[in-house]
């Protein structure tokens, strides 16, 4: 199991655990949590499902993929250094403990 | 703040879509969310895609049960719509007749049958069920025959080559997915599929569905001891053409998506809606229509206001190593300009309609937020910049 914190806008954080192999987007959807909304399911194609990366844990989760800083462009809030495309964020052991702040609106 | 009865008619994409912007948008009263396929609303692009490989069902599901307790949505999957009593303003199921002050229609489509000779044969791939029942017809060597070489018939034929079963489309019209996208990127997503070694027979219509496979227009006979049928789907407006609401090719509406009937409204895959700009009418099936007319109908009935939609369409469409993107949307007619990466821009009346790419995200991106912008670019002004999106 991989444990992912995830920080709300308003400072809530909600714990969830996951498996290797998912996404923090899709890991974020199947426990119905808001703040993430991943239409496209993971396609690359909506910015729906953007999160800051927390400072302790860049180095973990890596470089943007191809692609997905031109589809961060298209995010509705504050694209930062720290900006990722949940769903392009594979979790793995490595990630146990992964924490990831969410923008105020994600459409 | 609203607070009336919401009753939604469909509970796939636009659906869910449409209840969950409700719930955003403050909305306070009761919403029903009805569904006639079983269990958990789910999305639909990744069963001719990534659910064919893996066959996760639990994934494909777009939102867990507890979320609907919690939004306080009432869902109903596993129910028929029978009717909608306009004059009494309720929907039936069964005996039972559910009030409403707001119906939200999102029906969907169903696959066109043709009238030809052992059609029955033929499988769909339009439900989980659907996909389920080919991902386990996949488990031998196959010979698989696609009738239709449209996005979907070509994403099954795609993944079905990849796990190295012998695989043949065949297609009425004379070029790949003719109506969405240009004859050159038909022809270069046709070299991709002859690559992949599967037989391409285009300009062929099938006339019969045989105990081996396929006969074709030209008599060409195919092996296929698995047909798939995607010649394209049917817009499911039967429930409002009962209900005495205008049909044109969908649930016909306005520009704040709604029909006649001012309580009524539809979207998605169903409705039939005036394009943005050019004002005549289009349906789109596509997952951006979907949840974009959701957004918009939410925001008319939560806020009160009416909201029209304005929408830029896009499309994505994986087939092996190339993943296809459509932004805005061009008609089949319109001029095409071929850019050096395989990037092709369609202009019609001198002005940018839509752009297509293929892995490429960047000019994807660019061109969504070029086609957004008023006025959008004329061919013109791209050429002055040598039609390079990214410098416009
Ligand atoms: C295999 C496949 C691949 C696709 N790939 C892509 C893609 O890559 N990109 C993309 O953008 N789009 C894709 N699409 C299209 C996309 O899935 C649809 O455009 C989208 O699902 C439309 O949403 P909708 O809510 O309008 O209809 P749907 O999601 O189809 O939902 C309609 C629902 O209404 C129900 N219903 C109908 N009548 C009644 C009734 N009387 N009572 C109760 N329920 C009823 C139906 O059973 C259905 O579940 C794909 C579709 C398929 C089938
Ligand atoms: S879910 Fe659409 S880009 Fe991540």
């Amino acid at each position: 199991m991989v444990k992912v914190t995830y920080v709300a806008h308003d400072g809530t954080r909600t714990e969830l655990e996951g498996d290797p192999g998912d996404s923090v987007m899709s890991l974020a959807i199947a426990n119905g949590l808001d703040g993430i909304v991943g239409e496209c399911g993971g396609s690359m194609m909506c910015a729906t499902c953007h999160c800051y990366v927390d400072d302790d844990w860049q180095a973990a989760t890596g470089a943007r993929m191809d692609g997905e800083e031109d589809m961060l462009e298209s995010a509705v809030c504050e694209v930062t250094g720290r900006s990722r495309l949940s769903c392009q964020i594979t979790l793995s052991e490595a990630l146990d403990g992964l924490v990831v702040h969410l923008p105020e609106e994600q459409v | 703040m609203s607070a009336g009865r919401v009753v939604i008619i469909g509970a796939g994409q636009g659906g869910l879509q449409a209840a969950m912007s409700l719930r955003q948008e403050g909305h306070s009263g009761p919403i029903t969310l009805i569904g006639g396929e079983p269990g958990l609303p789910y999305q639909r692009p990744a069963l001719s895609k990534a659910f064919l490989k893996t066959g996760e069902a639990d994934k494909l599901a777009l939102r867990p049960e507890s979320f609907f307790a919690t939004k306080d949505i009432t869902l109903r999957t596993g129910e028929w719509v029978d009717a909608i009593d306009r004059e009494a303003g309720v929907v039936r199921v069964g005996a039972e007749a559910l009030p409403f002050d707001h119906l939200i229609l999102a029906t969907g489509t169903r696959n066109l049958r043709p009238a030809i000779p052992g059609i029955d044969r033929a499988l769909d791939l339009r439900t989980l069920d659907d996909a389920a029942a080919l991902r386990a017809a996949l488990d031998r060597p196959r010979k698989v025959a696609v009738i239709g070489g449209g996005f979907i018939g070509l994403e099954f034929a795609a993944v079905a080559a990849g796990l190295g079963h012998e695989v043949s489309v065949a297609e009425a019209a004379p070029r790949l997915m003719a109506r969405a996208v240009s004859p050159e990127m038909s022809r270069r997503f046709r070299e991709l599929h002859e690559a992949l070694g599967t037989a391409l027979h285009l300009a062929n219509g099938v006339t019969e569905v045989t105990e081996t496979g396929l006969t074709l227009a030209d008599g060409t006979e195919i092996a296929g001891d698995l047909v798939l049928l995607a010649a394209g789907v049917r817009p499911n407006t039967e429930l409002a053409e009962a209900a005495g609401l205008e049909i044109a090719n969908g649930i016909a509406v306005d520009a704040e998506l709604r029909t006649r009937d001012p309580r009524i409204f539809a979207l998605g895959d169903c409705a039939a809606f005036p394009e943005p700009g050019s004002g005549r009418r289009i349906r789109l099936e596509s997952v951006q229509a979907a949840t974009d007319h959701a957004r918009a109908i939410a925001r008319t009935i939560g806020t009160g206001t009416a909201t029209p939609y304005a929408a830029v369409p896009w499309f994505w469409s994986d087939q092996s190593n190339l993943k296809l993107q459509i932004a805005g949307l061009a008609d089949p007619t319109d001029d095409s300009v071929t850019l050096e990466d395989g990037a092709v821009l369609r202009f019609r009346d001198g002005r940018l309609t839509a752009v297509e790419t293929i892995n490429n995200a960047k000019i994807h991106m660019k061109a969504r937020r070029l086609l957004a912008a008023a006025p959008v670019p004329t061919r013109d002004s791209l050429l002055q910049r040598n039609y390079d999106l990214t410098a416009a």
